[in-house]
């Protein structure tokens, strides 16, 4: 264990120099690979580690980038207090939704509709709120500076998401450890068992997606100030739903490093792809191109990739299982 | 004194009564065995109690609190824990990270938590087990363990649910002189099991339902010989005019 410790120590000290030698292209690929890490890591806690499938996480970035957005063009709110706002926004938003979920008993495909439907009604109403752009969205000035979370160039970028990936994970990665995040792994795995041991499921899914939401707004906030535009189909649409959950699933779920091994395999690809099929004219193609790999993965690597990293870095890494 | 009191426990699935008026007490430190035909409701009565069914009538009353209404958790919290017929371990996580789950109920850290799960693992036999994941266990092991979640909780009453079937004989005798040691520790038991030879070894008292019913109760040897037991089993014999 020690040893991958020290492999990713290592990792990250490259991580950190990388903006010195890589030009702002490729640092644009690599603030959208943690951008993506991050959100699947949030995406992670819910589904990941406690079982409850959302496919309407775009809710709570949408969420994030809206709330921000607007406080800082109304009341010129610093867009990192109202990152926090949307944070607690989108909290109790997905503590509602949680308890219409877990309190009635809902599960599996009918969650999974839940979550949908609560993203739809969220881009829908937004789409028709003139004081937040309703259809044409939200164009943001650009006035660099710290305050504004606006900046010249890829390099601040760059650290605020790798960043964000870093203390996201470790956040993860300690309550995975801890008694909340074991007895969430319970509920994932059998929550009648769990119930049965004495576990408050409800409790503890409520506790999960309450952490999932406010983790996954604050990249909401990162967002739009990294793309100046916000637009109801952008921020709440199922495109980012599913985008988002693609890197967890690919990668490894329930595990901290599978959104992070994730998202440096799909984030480069899809970028890549996307530039290369819209030269020739194919735009969307990378779109094929994704779910062809999510089908290889869930038809061979049913774990994600990260159990077969792990096999082969064993006895370099001195892993236990 | 009683630890845990059943007070005319009526439950319904839309017409079929499932189970009818039933009512018995387990004493403080019993081990009380509760048998019938397949589909006699005996784990219909397992779900009343520990809270995954409701009852439509009926008291269940543990150490003079009423269970009436409460969710499994609670009823777990309070001190009756179960186990399930279907074994249920968390497969893809260690044996030590499943009895864990059920230590967490008394220890609020990770620290003390991991040490009463490795004592529970250690009583069961499980210890060398502890860091292999639980779906790669055999049944028996994996039987083990269902009890050995359950008792990480800390019960005062446990309801074991058919926890020898499946077994062979040496390790029913096993687990016969495991039951008798929890129970020794001062656990009152109830269970329900087919394997007779369990049940004669370890049952004080044996209940005997039938559609729900109680049909006869007494030591095991009275219950062996009663009529109605018999009949129930397997049908009365035919009369000759």
């Amino acid at each position: 264990m020690r040893r991958l410790y020290l492999l990713l120590g290592l990792l990250l000290l490259v991580l950190l120099l990388l903006p010195l030698v890589l030009d702002k292209y490729a640092l644009g690929i690599f603030v959208m690979i943690f951008f993506y890490a991050y959100l699947g890591q949030s995406w992670n806690v819910l589904t990941g580690y406690t079982g409850h499938i959302s496919l309407g996480h775009a809710l709570y970035v949408g969420i994030g980038a809206y709330v921000s957005t607007f406080l800082a063009q109304k009341f010129g709110l610093s867009p990192w207090l109202g990152m926090l706002a949307g944070g607690l926004l989108a909290t109790a938003v997905g503590l509602g939704l949680g308890f219409l979920g877990f309190r009635f008993g809902l599960r599996g495909v009918y969650f999974v509709i839940l979550t949908i439907s609560c993203a739809e009604i969220a881009r829908l109403a937004v789409s028709h709120i003139d004081a937040v752009g309703s259809f044409s969205g939200i164009f943001l000035d650009f006035n660099p500076g710290f305050y504004n979370f606006q900046f010249r160039g890829n390099v601040p970028y760059y650290y605020i998401s790798l960043g964000f990936m870093v203390l996201g994970s470790l956040a993860v990665h300690l309550l995975a450890r801890s008694r909340t995040g074991r007895l969430m792994v319970a509920i994932r795995e059998d929550e009648q068992a769990a119930l049965a041991l004495g576990v408050n499921s409800f409790k503890y899914s409520m506790t999960a997606i309450g952490i999932s939401a406010f983790m996954t707004s604050l990249a909401g906030t990162f967002y739009a100030n990294y793309v100046y535009y916000l637009s109801p189909n952008s921020m709440f649409g199922m495109g980012l739903s599913i985008d988002l959950i693609l890197r967890p699933i690919i990668g490894g779920l329930g595990t901290v490093l599978g959104p992070i091994i994730g998202s440096f395999v799909l984030t480069p690809l899809s970028e890549v792809s996307r530039a290369y099929f819209a030269k020739g004219g194919l735009e969307g193609m990378h779109l094929v191109l994704y779910g062809v790999l999510a089908i290889l993965v869930v038809l061979f690597m049913r774990q994600g990739i990260l159990v077969y990293i792990k096999r082969a870095l064993k006895p370099l890494l001195k892993l236990e299982d | 004194m009683n630890i845990l009191s059943v007070q005319d426990l009526g439950k319904n699935f839309g017409g079929l009564t499932a189970v009818k008026d039933l009512s018995f007490k387990l004493k403080q430190g019993e081990i009380l065995a509760l048998i019938g035909p397949n589909g006699a409701g005996k784990t219909t009565v397992f779900a009343c109690l520990s809270g995954f069914l409701r009852a439509e009538q009926g008291q269940v009353i543990l150490e003079g609190q009423s269970l009436w209404g409460l969710s499994p958790h609670q009823i777990c919290a309070l001190g009756l824990a179960r186990t399930f017929q279907i074994v249920r371990p968390f497969l893809n996580i260690s044996v030590l990270d499943n009895v864990m789950v059920g230590a967490f109920l008394r220890q609020k850290s990770v620290a003390k938590a991991r040490e009463a799960a490795l004592k529970v693992l250690d009583f069961m036999g499980l210890a060398r087990q502890a860091h292999k994941e639980a779906g790669g266990l055999p049944l028996p092991q994996r039987k083990r363990l269902e009890l050995a979640k359950a008792l990480a909780t800390g019960p005062r009453v446990l309801l074991l649910d058919e926890v020898m079937a499946g077994l062979n004989p040496t390790e029913v005798d096993e687990l016969i002189a495991l039951i008798r040691d929890i129970n020794r520790q001062g656990v009152s038991i109830l269970l329900i099991e087919h394997v007779m030879r369990g049940v004669m070894a370890l049952a004080q008292r044996v209940l005997v339902i039938n559609y729900g019913q109680l049909i006869a109760q007494g030591t095991p040897a009275e219950v062996v010989g009663n009529q109605e037991v018999i009949a129930a089993y397997l049908g009365r014999g035919l009369k000759h005019a």
